[in-house]
């Protein structure tokens, strides 16, 4: 339970009513120009590459060192919350684009973080191969992670080490496949007219 | 059914219109809502459209003691064995009205994840369109219902197919069709 | 477990040593330690706010543990969002949380636009924010009249359902349809408000505000209502920020965070309303800050109505928005321009964000990847009621069975955006 991270009551209070910062209309509106300082923080401290993606700030770690990532995020930086952790599946485009310093591989698993004191978000992304779909859980550290490590191994098909209960989640338990990656077909099932032949 | 049994004649027929009478003038809802559908079908059973005049005021909670069963949603592959399981569990005579697309034919998720049409689980007697269709819409389908109950198209249907009503075919994984049957 | 006893006498000499005494030994199956029994509640239940079901693990009439399995409304939608174009994006999200459709469009419109370096004008900006507010009080009538109707008192269902009717309806005028509204698309909003919005607005809000003072008169003071809420259903802060909650439920905690004063968007910081929290983390105060939210979404759409500007209700950038109607009569290439935009659509230059906007139930997020498509390479909604429902276990252990009905209501969950 990251106790030590979690805002008093009173500085929740000071830290909602602060003024907005000058950018536009936008979630990130409140951060003022110094965010980079996280995101580079982070990345130094564990040979990542931060950047800025539409105005917000984005590290592509190393997947070994995710787990550590997350525990200096929630220990030191006080990123109270784990608000997502999700997977993104490239076998289309796995020559795309990325930061200089990163390699891109087929799968991406991206966690976005909520600082309440400090009102700033960070989003960390590792690149996890095809053939190793593995990755170290969040659990322990951010306990409201459970359900989405599940989502993302009941969907995606990678794994998360050190989690309670990796098991499906959305999809029944006997099911074969991971629907969300790009080559498990979509499942049309062909519309019948009036007048085709039909099981009934 | 016990009529069935005696020939039709005059004083069978003023009793068939009677039961018929009462079967559709109470007609009990099970509640099955499961996603946006169910909101409307809240709607219908609220005081604007109210279902109370049509006698459905009551949304029984154990299908033994519901009469019409509104799938209200989307069946995910997960939900359909307990949509079936539930629909056994109903004691006849028993009505399924489809409220909405996705329950009708899987509506705009054509996909892995959805029975496409929830007749390919229990057999329907009403499709409302809709998504989701408004609480007039549920109306004029229930009325329907009504109508068919009145005629006793429905009774006369079951009797005739072999499968009570519902030729049902599940496909295994391996592709060969298995036909479902009731018990007799 | 065995018992030695003396049986009764053979009746023959031979093997009578061998019946004097008998060893009677129960065997086969485990016997759990106490006496705790596993139920199963759900997913067709009356009381369990759509297809969730849990398993409890229950002594007597104290629940011990209480695991929610979810997946029963898994419909797939992120999948069908990567078959979908932009345009038609928002019919696809809006049918995720069904309860404040709004709030699934604008999350998703608002991350196509940022993908899009896309600004909005200040009308569709306002228009948004009312209509953001309008599905805010809808969400959580709809949530007095379940909650009222699972703790018992029936008539709520009806009292909460008479106002949302005229929310809906207002709603309908608007956008067109009562629900799943695919109102907000990437560019603005789909039509401009129709004539005499501006008074019906008014004769809506005079009665939500009459209904919300009836309830208030109705429950808050009621003792059964108090019973059965209050000291139910704890969660203490560090719990809930741990466990990734966020809306009413981190807001009952003592913990005063919400998105549209913390990181505004639209034009929250432009209008003056407050953040309601309490104290003690129970199912009275859960209750107690939704009915109170509606006041301050009341006060919120007052202010729309005084203040909207006048101007444009969508972009004027050609790529991303449909001419309007009229011209398409008239010019072959606005025709051309409307068929291409509506069949193939826009494309969006890759990219990814992320997009937290706050919906009824805590913080909705858009995680968009673009490919330089015309359709999302990845589509993910966080949906609040998937995260909040993870707080549902704490709160029902410990806690007696009929108080987990209570707590299940007060989590409020919608399954459609649980499981997607």
């Amino acid at each position: 339970m990251p106790d030590d991270a979690t805002p008093t009551a009173e500085e929740a209070r000071e830290t909602v009513h602060e003024p907005a910062g000058e950018s536009d209309q936008g979630p990130d509106a409140a951060i003022d120009g110094s965010i980079d300082e996280v995101a580079d923080a982070v990345a130094e401290r564990f040979q990542g590459v931060a950047v800025r993606s539409h105005g917000q700030p984005v590290v592509y770690v190393d997947r070994g060192v995710w787990r550590d990532v997350a525990a200096s995020l929630r220990d030191d930086e006080r990123f109270t919350q784990c608000v997502d952790v999700t997977a993104v599946d490239h076998v289309a485009d796995v020559e795309r684009a990325v930061p200089d310093g990163v390699s891109p591989k087929r799968f991406e698993v991206v966690a976005n973080f909520l600082s309440h004191a400090r009102n700033r978000r960070l989003r960390v992304i590792a690149q996890v191969a095809a053939d190793d779909a593995e990755i170290a859980s969040l659990t322990d550290l951010y306990p409201g992670v459970d359900f989405a490590e599940r989502e993302v191994y009941d969907l995606m098909g990678i794994a998360f080490e050190g989690h309670p209960d990796l098991t499906r989640i959305l999809m029944p338990d006997d099911w074969v496949g991971f629907p969300l990656r790009k080559d498990d077909p979509p499942g049309h099932v062909p519309v019948t007219f009036k007048g085709d032949p039909t099981p009934r | 059914m016990g009529l069935d049994a005696i020939p039709y004649n005059f004083f069978t027929g003023r009793l068939e219109d009677l039961v018929r009478w009462a079967r559709r003038n109470s007609v009990w809802p099970a509640t099955f809502g499961l996603a946006c559908c169910a909101l409307e079908m809240m709607a219908a059973g609220a005081a604007h459209y109210d279902t109370a005049r049509f006698g459905m005021e009551v949304f029984r909670a154990s299908p033994r003691q519901a009469d019409l069963m509104i799938v209200a949603g989307r069946v995910s592959q997960k939900m359909a064995p307990v949509l079936r399981q539930v629909y056994d569990q109903m004691v006849e005579p028993k009505w399924v009205i489809s409220m909405g697309v996705c329950a009708s034919t899987g509506g705009m998720f054509n996909n892995y994840a959805l029975v496409q049409g929830v007749d390919q689980v229990v057999p329907v007697d009403v499709y409302v369109p809709g998504c989701p269709p408004g609480p007039e819409t549920l109306l004029h389908g229930i009325l329907m219902l009504h109508d068919q109950i009145r005629t006793g198209e429905l009774l006369a249907r079951r009797a005739e197919s072999p499968t009570g009503g519902a030729a049902i075919e599940v496909d295994q994984t391996d592709g060969t069709p298995v036909s479902v049957t009731l018990p007799s | 477990m065995s018992t030695e006893w003396e049986g009764l006498a053979p009746q023959t000499d031979e093997g009578a040593q061998e019946l004097q005494t008998r060893e009677l030994v129960f065997s086969g199956g485990v016997w759990p330690e106490g006496d705790s029994m596993i139920v199963n509640m759900g997913p067709q239940h009356p009381s369990t706010h759509g297809v969730l079901r849990v398993m409890l693990e229950l002594e007597g009439e104290d629940v011990l543990r209480a695991k929610p399995i979810i997946g029963y409304l898994h419909t797939g939608m992120e999948k069908t969002g990567e078959e979908l174009t932009y345009v038609q994006g928002a019919t696809n999200v809006t049918r995720m949380d069904y309860a404040s459709p709004i709030a699934n469009e604008l999350v998703f419109s608002m991350a196509v636009e940022r993908l899009l370096d896309l600004e909005v004008p200040p009308r569709a900006v306002w228009i948004r924010m009312m209509m953001a507010e309008l599905d805010r009080m809808a969400s959580h009538l709809l949530f007095q009249a379940t909650n009222g109707m699972d703790i018992g008192a029936l008539s709520m269902m009806l009292y909460g359902w008479r106002e949302r009717e005229e929310v809906l309806r207002l709603m309908e005028e608007v956008t067109g349809l009562r629900m799943n509204h695919n109102y907000v698309r990437p560019g603005g909003v789909a039509a401009d408000l129709p004539d005499g919005w501006h008074d019906r607005t008014l004769e809506v809000l005079d009665l939500v505000e009459r209904g919300i003072t009836q309830y208030d008169l109705l429950l808050t003071a009621n003792p059964i209502w108090l019973e059965r809420m209050v000291g139910v259903g704890t969660i203490t802060r560090t719990q809930a920020l741990a466990l990734g909650a966020t809306g009413p439920i981190l807001r009952s905690t003592g913990f005063p965070w919400d998105l549209r004063k913390a990181q505004p968007y639209l034009a929250y910081d432009d209008v003056d309303f407050d953040v309601i929290y309490t104290e003690n983390g129970d199912c009275f105060d859960r209750y107690r800050i939704r009915l109170y939210e509606i006041a301050e979404s009341v006060k919120i759409v007052r202010q729309c109505l005084e203040r909207i500007p006048d101007g444009d209700y969508r972009t004027d950038d050609l790529k991303v928005t449909p001419p309007p109607r009229e011209r398409i009569d008239e010019s072959m290439e606005a025709l051309i321009h409307h068929f291409k935009l509506f069949t193939e659509g826009f494309r969006v230059p890759a990219g990814e964000t992320y997009v937290p906007i706050e919906s009824p139930r805590g913080e909705i997020g858009c995680y968009l990847v673009a490919d330089g498509t015309g359709k999302p390479a990845r589509l993910h909604i966080r949906g609040p009621s998937f995260y909040n429902l993870q707080t549902m276990s704490p709160m029902m252990e410990g806690g007696l069975i009929a108080d987990g009905v209570a707590v299940i209501s007060s989590v409020d969950p919608i399954m459609g955006e649980v499981d997607r």
